[in-house]
């Protein structure tokens, strides 16, 4: 091969995204914002799970919400509607995920003087947002009940990721043969310190629970 | 689409390292991936060809995918052995006390220029 001249990378492409989360935590921290990356399938329940709740928890933090659809600005207004919170429409472009940069654009639109708590709703997908560290403090993510319980097995790096699994739809387990038990045995596997917590979005059912996990994340975290 | 995304950051990466270099153009590109880094190289491929042309710099620009085999290694044991014929348990001592060795890169070997 004449004229041809290698130069070694061997870098990982995932490198400079953890640099830029890694940076991006640390000033969060001095700004004394808690962020929370939450992530799931499309329609596992983020959106109406975040709406019941904030509104457990407007009173005692002030919070604001940045939704990352692919292409509409649908979520954001509803919860803007639901709860009155801060809500911003982050535009990916048609990208999977969100890095840290895109976060970061995000975060640059939200008043973030004063700021508690940012939840971040993050594209509706199980594979690429857990390869891409946002600079959130932790990562939640929804399993809803139609999905079934052996998610944990077939996309383990996301459960690995996450300290919260919520699962969600509990008022159609009769219609499913969701194995609770088995779920939370595969979810461990990947996280032997994973919470889970089974709600219904829909009519509120453990959403306190939820929020009450927020509330000591965000109070332990200020104090460390 | 998650190759789309990944050749991306590929092209970020790239274009960074051959600009250090004083390089005007990257004629090659090596990428180590794991056999179970999720990424489907065929689709990486067709990813990277729509997405390089359209960067002065990489026109042309060959993708090459070196797949890394995945090695699990049994904490209980000490065996190595394959994680795609075995999964989690390890076929030595059954046990469960097992982790990736390798097999999750996703990693820029070298680029020829
Ligand atoms: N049966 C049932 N449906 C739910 C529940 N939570 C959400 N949904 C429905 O699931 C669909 C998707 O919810 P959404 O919050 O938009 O999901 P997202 O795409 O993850 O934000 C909507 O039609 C919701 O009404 C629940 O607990 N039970
Ligand atoms: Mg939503
Ligand atoms: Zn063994």
């Amino acid at each position: 091969m004449d004229g041809v001249k290698v130069i070694e990378i061997k870098k990982s492409i995932f490198a400079d995204n953890n640099e830029d989360a890694d940076k991006l935590r640390a000033e969060l921290k001095e700004h004394g914002t808690y962020l929370l990356n939450l992530m799931s399938s499309p329609g596992s329940g983020k959106t109406t799970t975040l709406i019941r709740t904030l509104n457990l928890l407007k009173d005692k933090l002030n919070i604001a919400v940045m939704e990352a659809d692919i292409d509409s600005d649908v979520d954001a207004i509803k919860i803007k509607d639901a709860t009155g919170i801060e809500s911003i429409q982050l535009h990916t472009g048609g990208m999977c995920h969100l890095d840290a940069e895109m976060t970061r654009q995000g975060l640059d639109n939200v008043q973030l003087q004063g700021k508690d708590l940012v939840i971040l709703e993050n594209v509706g997908n199980l594979v690429c947002p857990a390869e891409f560290d946002t600079g959130a403090v932790r990562n939640a993510m929804i399993l809803s009940v139609p999905e079934g319980y052996d998610k944990p097995l077939k996309y383990p790096l996301m459960f690995s990721v996450c300290d919260l699994v919520i699962v969600n739809k509990i008022d159609v387990m009769p219609y499913f043969d969701f194995d609770l038990d088995k779920c939370t045995e595969y979810v461990h596997m990947r996280n032997p310190k994973a919470q889970i917590i089974p709600i219904c979005a829909k009519t509120g059912e453990g959403v306190d629970k939820v929020a009450e996990w927020l509330l000591d994340e965000v109070k332990n975290w200020k104090n460390k | 689409m998650h190759e789309l995304g990944i050749v991306f950051y590929i092209i970020r990466d790239v274009k960074k390292v051959a600009e250090e270099n004083n390089v005007e153009h990257v004629s090659g590109v090596v990428m180590n991936i794991g056999e179970v880094s999720t990424i489907v190289p065929e689709y990486l491929q067709d990813c990277w060809r729509w997405a390089a042309d359209r960067e002065e710099m990489l026109r042309g620009c060959e993708l090459k995918c070196n797949i890394i085999p995945a090695v699990t290694h049994c904490d209980d044991c000490g065996a190595d052995y394959e994680t795609v014929k075995y999964g989690k348990t390890c076929p030595h001592c059954k046990g469960p006390n097992t982790w990736l060795l390798r097999g999750n890169e996703v990693e820029i070997k070298e680029i020829e220029v």
